[in-house]
C-alpha cells in the first residue's frame, strides 16, 4: 500500500470494509505524518495514545459487525471543542491547561460513529481571526507556498490549524467551526473542502462560545463526498443546545453525484467590488460555466445591504464576544493572576490571559453594549441583520443556490495584514454575509492563481438546504480536477 | 464617536481588563478608528425595520420538564479551579 495518509476517507472506508486495512495502519500513518510535519504547527495537543487506543477499538468494532458512519477513520479536532480529559485551549492562555470534565455533542457524534482523535488542532485565539496569527500557540504555516518563492503564507483563519492539517494530509478531515468564514476562508487558502452548515445543524454544546449568534461547526475535509459524509455524523438535534434545530438530518451523501439539471443558480451582483482580482472572476466564472453545462440555470440576483454585512458583523460579533468571555475570571477555571481584591484579581487574570485580538473586540463589543450607546450600535446592528437576511430570502425566491468567491485574495504571507484590524476583517467579506443569515455556505478548490496557490469559490444555500449546495459542490469538484493533495 | 482615553479606561474597567497607561493612548485610537468604520451604518434608514434577534427563525424555545437533569459530582466541577478548597471555589476577600 502506497501512503495511506493520501486516501479520501471515502477510499479509506473501502478500504478498511475489505480488510485491506486497519485503522491502527491508517491511525499510525497519520501519527508518523504528524511527527515530521511540525513545523507546520497545525496541532497544539498531539493525542497519540488515545488516537491508538481509539483505533484499536475500531478495529475491534468491525470485525464485530458493528461499524459508524466513520469507523476508524482518523480526525483532527479543532481546539475549540470540549475533549473530556484532553486538554482544550481555545488557542488562548487563558485557559491553557483546561482539561474538560465533559465531551461535546459534535464530537461524541463523531465518536459514536467510530472516528478517531488524532489530536486538537490550532486555531487563532478565541477563533477571532483570518490567519491563524492571533494562536498563543503560535502561527500556523500553509502547507501550500507561491511557485518559485520560499515564504511561509498563513492557512486563513481561525480553523488554520484545522485546514492545514487536512491539506498537508496530517487527518482525513477536521472538524472546524465558523463565526464568519472561519471554515470557508481557510478551507480556500488551503484548497480543501469546507461547509459552514445552517446555524442550528450542528450542536454547540462543548464548543467554546465566540458569539453564539453565528458559531456553527461543520466538517473540512479533501472532497465534497467526505464533507457530506461528515457532516451527516456531526450534525443532529441536541437538547443541551436550545438553538439547534429538532430537525432530522438528511443523508448528505446522496446528493453527490445528483444531476443539477434546471438548477437556478444566482450571482450577487454586489460580490464584484471594484479591485477584486481578474483571477478571482476568471476561477468565478469558471465555475458558472461548469455548472451551466451540467444543465444550471445562471441568473443574478441582488443582495443591497451587502456592503454593510462587514460593519454589521463587527457589532454583532465583539457584543456577543464579551458577554460570552465574561466567564473566563480566574475562578472556575483557566488561568490566575494574583490580586489585592477580586477585581484586580480579575482585571490582572484577563490582562495577561487574553491576546491582542481578543482585548480589542472585548473592548469594542463592551461599549457598543453600554449605556447609552447600545441603540446607536447594537440595535441598529440587529436591524442591518433583518435587512441581509431579507436580501437573502429575496435572493432566494430566484435562485436555488448562489456562487460567490469565497475569499478576495488567495493565502497571504505570514505577518502581513496585521498593522490594520480591518485590512484583516476585510477577509471575509464575502462569507461574514451568510453567517449573519444563519445559511449553509460551503468552500472548495478550483483551481490555481497564476503563483500557485489554491483559488476557493462559495456555494450558498436556502436555511437546511445543504443537499443543494452538495450537488452543486459535487459538479464543479468533477470539473475542476483539483487533486492536488495526492501529489504532495 | 472618537474614544478619549478615560472613555477607554471605563470601558476597560466594565470588561475587567487592566490596560497600563501607556497603553491607553493606541488603544483610544485603535478602537476608535473600528468605531468610525462601523458608523457607516447610520446611513441606512432603519426605520419600522424589526431588530433580528434570533437566527432559528420562528422557532420556539423549548421548554422542558423544571427538574434537576445533570448534577451531583462537584470534584469534576472544581477539577480545573485554580484555587479550591472544602468543596468551594476560593477568590480574593470580598467582605471585611
Amino acid at each position: 500500500m502506497s501512503d495511506v495518509t493520501r486516501l479520501t476517507m471515502t477510499e479509506a472506508l473501502a478500504l478498511l470494509n475489505k480488510g485491506e486495512v486497519t485503522s491502527v495502519d491508517l491511525t499510525k500513518a497519520h501519527l508518523a505524518g504528524m511527527e515530521s510535519a511540525r513545523n507546520l504547527n497545525a496541532y497544539i495537543t498531539e493525542t497519540p495514545e488515545k488516537a491508538l487506543a481509539m483505533a484499536g477499538e475500531s478495529d475491534k468494532r468491525r470485525k464485530a459487525g458493528q461499524t459508524g458512519l466513520l469507523e476508524g477513520i482518523p480526525l483532527a479536532i479543532k481546539d475549540l471543542f470540549c475533549t473530556e480529559g484532553v486538554q482544550t485551549t481555545a488557542g488562548s492562555h487563558i485557559l491553557e491547561g483546561f482539561k474538560p470534565a465533559y465531551e461535546s455533542s459534535v464530537t461524541t457524534n463523531l465518536w459514536n460513529q467510530g472516528a478517531v482523535m488524532l489530536g486538537k488542532a490550532n486555531l487563532d485565539e478565541f477563533a477571532m481571526g483570518s490567519s491563524n496569527m492571533t494562536s498563543y500557540y503560535g502561527a500556523v504555516k500553509n502547507p501550500w507556498k507561491r511557485q518559485g518563492d520560499d515564504r511561509d503564507l498563513v492557512p486563513g483563519g481561525s480553523s488554520g490549524g484545522s485546514a492545514a492539517a487536512v491539506a498537508a494530509c496530517l487527518a482525513m478531515g477536521a472538524t472546524g467551526t465558523d463565526t464568519g468564514g472561519s471554515i470557508r476562508q481557510p478551507a480556500a487558502f488551503c484548497g480543501i473542502v469546507g461547509i459552514k452548515p445552517t446555524y442550528g445543524r450542528c450542536s454547540r454544546f462543548g464548543i467554546v462560545a465566540f458569539a453564539s449568534s453565528l458559531d456553527q461547526a461543520g466538517p473540512m475535509t479533501r472532497t465534497v463526498a467526505d464533507a457530506a459524509l461528515m457532516l451527516k455524523a456531526m450534525a443532529g438535534h441536541d437538547p443541551k443546545d436550545s438553538t439547534s434545530a429538532p430537525q432530522s438530518v438528511p443523508d448528505f451523501t446522496k446528493s453527490v453525484g445528483a444531476s443539477i439539471k434546471g438548477l437556478k443558480v444566482g450571482v450577487p451582483k454586489e460580490y464584484k467590488p471594484d479591485g477584486l482580482s481578474a483571477e478571482i472572476i476568471g476561477a468565478w466564472d469558471k465555475g458558472l460555466a461548469w455548472l451551466k453545462e451540467a444543465g444550471a440555470e445562471i441568473v443574478e440576483v441582488s443582495l443591497p445591504h451587502t456592503k454593510y454585512a462587514l460593519a454589521t458583523y463587527y457589532i454583532v460579533a465583539p457584543a456577543e464576544a464579551s458577554s460570552n468571555l465574561a466567564r473566563y475570571d480566574g475562578v472556575r477555571f483557566g488561568l490566575r493572576v494574583p490580586g489585592n481584591s477580586l477585581d484586580e484579581m480579575y482585571m490582572k487574570t484577563r490582562a495577561e490571559g487574553f491576546g491582542r485580538e481578543v482585548k480589542r473586540r472585548i473592548l469594542i463589543g463592551t461599549y457598543v453594549l453600554s449605556a447609552g450607546y447600545y441603540d446607536a450600535y447594537y440595535a441598529k446592528a440587529q436591524k442591518l441583520r433583518t435587512l441581509i437576511a431579507s436580501d437573502f430570502r429575496q435572493a432566494f425566491e430566484r435562485a436555488d443556490v448562489l456562487l460567490t468567491p469565497t475569499a478576495p485574495t488567495p493565502a497571504f504571507g505570514l505577518g502581513e495584514n496585521l498593522d490594520d484590524p480591518i485590512t484583516m476583517y476585510l477577509n471575509d467579506v464575502f462569507t461574514i454575509p451568510t453567517s449573519l443569515a444563519g445559511l449553509p455556505g460551503l468552500s472548495l478548490p478550483v483551481g490555481l492563481s497564476s503563483d500557485g496557490l489554491p483559488l476557493g469559490l462559495q456555494l450558498i444555500g436556502r436555511p437546511f438546504d445543504e443537499e443543494t449546495v452538495f450537488k452543486a459542490a459535487h459538479v464543479m469538484e468533477t470539473a475542476a480536477q483539483f487533486k492536488r493533495w495526492e501529489a504532495r | 464617536m472618537s474614544l478619549d482615553k478615560a472613555t477607554v479606561q471605563k470601558i476597560a474597567y466594565l470588561a475587567r481588563i487592566e490596560v497600563k497607561d501607556e497603553e491607553l493612548e493606541p488603544l483610544a485610537k485603535e478602537l476608535s478608528g473600528i468605531l468610525h468604520w462601523v458608523e457607516q451604518l447610520s446611513e441606512v434608514n432603519t426605520e419600522g425595520v424589526a431588530p433580528m434577534t434570533s437566527v432559528a427563525g420562528d422557532l420556539a424555545l423549548p421548554m422542558r420538564e423544571d427538574k434537576v437533569s445533570d448534577g451531583g459530582y462537584p470534584e469534576k466541577v472544581l477539577q480545573n479551579g485554580p484555587e479550591t478548597t472544602n468543596g468551594f471555589f476560593l477568590v480574593p476577600k470580598v467582605v471585611e
